[in-house]
């Protein structure tokens, strides 16, 4: 019999597995099953199965649901999409992933809008659907309107239908990755444990998908009661996706490039709507126009080679944000009550009630805590105006972020160089490892509908990888006992320990994860460019960082889990720090300020085009330790045009 | 605002398989009390960590009771607002009392089809494995237009 400390051991091999239930995962199931049934009908028997640690109708960062889908082509062609990423994100992107993501992301949203998405439409065509030439309300260029409360549960849905409940193990947290005995630089196991019953779970397989989001809380939040759960990215993700990666010896990229979201102040209520559907316009304290008042200054370090007028990067309006800030004349209001006067001038009542309601259901159907801190303030957003605030940093690769894994993509496009395609579409450097959505670095922008774009892109090709290694059989690098030994060390430490001391959570045996995770954050936020900073680093910071996160990551060793929902923490807090040492590395690496608004190397404040418009790839050796970095070249494969900032035209750094 | 359960409500999912809340809560922060030893109300669900909870409602909204509700972040939130929801299986109306008494109330559509009716493969095409490698097209043959003049190496 099973008990605490003593867990049941599982093992089981499969052909492909699915590690997470978000978008990009049940993008996945959705496209694998179709191609596996095919392969089924020809013989070839292929099994597949999806390990996610929550339940799948909410799990992911679409748990809580969305007010609108941000990516959507309708009349726009790719390669604008294109042009739109790379200019978001400072001119350095891979356009062969961004592209691919562009040509098969509606039809991702038109199976949404059949499975019973709501969608809205423009009027006179209410009731008619995208594929048959529905006009959506668009909140952008890319962005279209929906009643997003069940945007999760209708997608997972259908990809439970398609690989079937039996197919599917929720609860289970799946946090090593094992490389084949025969050849290190190949995946061949997975193993977790479930968060309901002392059972470890150990999976063997030919490839698997990694997609287990971003990460959140590395840094220090600004609330740190109550509040610490109140992030702006989901809470649960904890880096699994880039740590577990690294670990097994894959390349990542971009891994300095972190999301830091501009939101409505406590609780990080969306903007995109108020600025882009109801048009508000923020000011600072005074009613001043801040972003024409700094514009000037852009010019200082460069960073106004990357913007065009108004149209800038994400981070370059942070940017102008945070001068404001810096110089006293915060707080940073969104003026929403003259937005929504604006609006309701030429109304019916009825179209005004209509209105306010659109504007509490962007909160209510993706930040709910916005609406509760409306409520507990007395601010009524047709009434008064509300503060906006820059967020913790997040490390995120679908979002305005691209931090990520280093993959290789679509050979059909033009002039794609040969080292970004080695094989298999989103493949990893390790051969069988596959991700998609925040796994996938140096494409962003991607938002829910791409992420699961991506995931069907990731599981056509891995079906493709499966069906060319029929005979593979996978060979776990390390032994069963070694394995259950590392991921029971939180429990063994606690039962040995536990009666040194009267008060549980006091013990110079062990650290609980709690503890471990507020560690991190203060390194983090103090060294990393955190809050506290005002999002400023520099060479000496970095080192004292590294320094510090060492010393924590020997002390991994000794954390602590009182039952399975503190093993669950300890492991997502192991990731965190993995994903960490990470960030921390290619900020120290990258000898520029590529993303001012995201952070700044306050000892390289310029944008430096001549040595840095390139990628910044690192490899992990778990056994050494250490980190190696490198440059890799970028290449533009969208011709520049004239509506782009002058930076897009410029050529990438040699490396 | 952390969630938190009744003690007049909450029934511990005693008539079901597992408890409702704890089977959906993303973070795995509701748990069953069997026996009251955690909370001294047996059979009854809490929140065990809520300094971690994101209120996603994941929890409110799927509880058969509605035992579940939120008070928001003490550590940030004024004390005495409410934003509670009933969802059904194809809409949700949405109760938001504020601070000083002020109440609204909306209704939103959640899905336009009956629930567990997504079809994940009807009127799809089949997959053909010939198009395993091309790169231009997905078992849906649903590929935007493509501009290929773009490229720079058109």
């Amino acid at each position: 019999m099973a008990e605490f400390g003593q867990p049941a051991i599982f093992e089981e091999e499969v052909d492909t597995l699915l590690i997470g239930g978000g978008m990009a995962c049940c993008g996945a199931a959705f496209e694998v099953s179709r191609w596996v049934e095919k392969a089924r009908a020809e013989g070839k028997d292929i099994k597949v199965k999806l390990v996610d640690k929550a339940a799948m109708s909410r799990s992911g960062a679409v748990a809580q649901g969305l007010s609108a889908i941000n990516t959507y082509m309708g009349e726009n062609d790719p390669a604008d999409y294109v042009r739109y990423v790379r200019g978001d994100l400072m001119g350095i992107v891979r356009e062969d992933l961004v592209y691919d993501v562009g040509r098969h992301v509606d039809d991702s949203v038109h199976n949404f809008e059949k499975w019973g998405l709501p969608i809205w439409k423009q009027s006179g065509d209410e009731g008619k659907r995208l594929v048959d030439g529905g006009k959506p309300v668009r909140s952008g260029r890319w962005q279209i309107m929906i009643n997003g409360e069940s945007y999760k549960w209708i997608v997972a849905e259908a990809a439970k239908k398609a690989l079937g409940m039996e197919n599917i193990e929720e609860h289970v947290f799946i946090v090593r990755l094992i490389t084949d005995k025969n050849d290190p630089n190949r995946i061949a196991g997975a193993a977790g444990f479930s968060v309901r019953e002392h059972r470890i779970y150990i999976y063997r397989f030919k490839c698997c998908l990694l997609a287990c989001g971003g990460a959140v809380n590395v840094f220090r939040p600004r609330s740190v009661g109550e509040g610490l759960g109140r992030a702006w990215y989901p809470v649960w993700n904890a880096g699994s996706t880039y740590s577990m990666a690294a670990e097994c010896g894959a390349e990542l990229t971009m891994m300095e490039n972190r999301f830091v979201p501009a939101r409505f102040k406590d609780g990080y209520g969306p903007v995109g709507a108020w600025f882009l559907l109801f048009k508000a316009k923020s000011m600072n304290a005074f009613g001043e126009d801040y972003q024409a008042r700094n514009a000037g200054d852009l010019k200082t370090y460069g960073y106004d080679a990357y913007a065009n007028g108004r149209k800038m990067g994400t981070c370059l309006r942070n940017h102008l944000m945070m001068k404001e800030m810096k110089e006293g004349r915060g707080p940073i209001f969104i003026d929403t009550q003259t937005a929504m006067a604006k609006l309701a001038a030429n109304m019916t009542p009825e179209e005004i009630k209509h209105l306010e309601a659109e504007a509490w259901e962007d909160f209510l159907d993706m930040t709910i805590a916005q609406c509760g801190v409306w409520a507990g303030e007395n601010i009524e957003p047709d009434k008064e105006m509300s503060e906006l605030m820059p967020t913790e940093p997040y490390l995120l690769g679908s979002h305005a972020g691209c931090a990520g894994l280093w993959v290789s993509g679509p050979e059909d496009l033009p002039g794609v160089p040969d080292y970004y395609h080695w094989g298999y579409n989103r493949m990893a450097t390790v051969s069988g490892l596959f991700t998609a959505g925040d796994g996938v670095g140096a494409s962003g922008h991607k938002f829910s509908s791409g992420s699961h774009a991506e995931g069907r892109i990731a599981g056509k090709a891995m079906v493709q990888y499966v069906l060319d290694n029929m005979d593979h059989k996978p060979e776990l690098g390390r032994s069963v006992d070694d394995v259950v030994e590392e991921l029971y060390r939180p429990v063994r430490n606690f039962l040995e320990h536990k009666d040194y001391t009267t008060a549980i959570d006091v013990n110079p045996h062990y650290i609980t994860p709690k503890m471990f995770q507020l560690r991190l954050q203060k390194v983090m936020d103090e060294y990393v460019a955190g809050v506290s900073t005002m999002y400023q680093t520099n060479k000496r910071m970095l080192e004292l960082a590294e320094r510090k996160l060492e010393m924590l990551r020997e002390d991994s060793l000794k954390m602590r889990a009182k039952d399975l929902h503190e093993l669950l923490r300890a492991w997502e807090n192991y990731h965190r720090l993995i994903t960490a040492f990470a960030h921390m590395k290619h900020i120290k690496f990258r000898e520029e300020t590529r993303y001012p608004g995201y952070y700044y190397r306050s000892d390289f404040l310029d944008i430096d085009d001549d040595n840095w418009k390139c990628f910044v790839n690192s490899k992990f050796d778990r056994e050494t330790g250490e980190w190696t970095l490198r440059k890799v070249a970028y290449a533009q494969l969208i011709k520049p045009d004239e509506s782009e900032p002058e930076g897009m035209s410029r050529l990438g750094s040699d490396c | 605002m952390p969630t938190f359960v009744r003690t007049d409500k909450c029934d511990g999912c005693k008539g079901q398989d597992k408890a409702a809340c704890m089977y959906m809560c993303p973070h795995d922060l509701m748990r069953l009390d069997e026996d009251g030893s955690e909370t001294g109300h047996a059979m009854k669900a809490y929140n065990q960590e809520p300094e971690q909870c994101w209120e996603c409602y994941a929890c409110v909204k799927i509880c058969p009771q509605q035992a579940i509700e939120c008070r928001h972040y003490a550590d940030v939130v004024p004390l005495g607002a409410s934003v509670q929801p009933l969802r059904s299986t194809d809409s949700i109306v949405w109760t938001i009392k504020f601070r000083n008494s002020t109440m609204k109330r909306f209704k939103f559509p959640v899905r336009t089809t009956p629930e567990g009716s997504a079809d994940p493969f009807g009127g799809e095409h089949e997959a053909v494995l010939a198009d395993g490698k091309d790169h231009s097209t997905l078992f849906t043959k649903g590929t935007h237009s493509c501009d290929m003049s773009q490229f720079v190496s058109f």
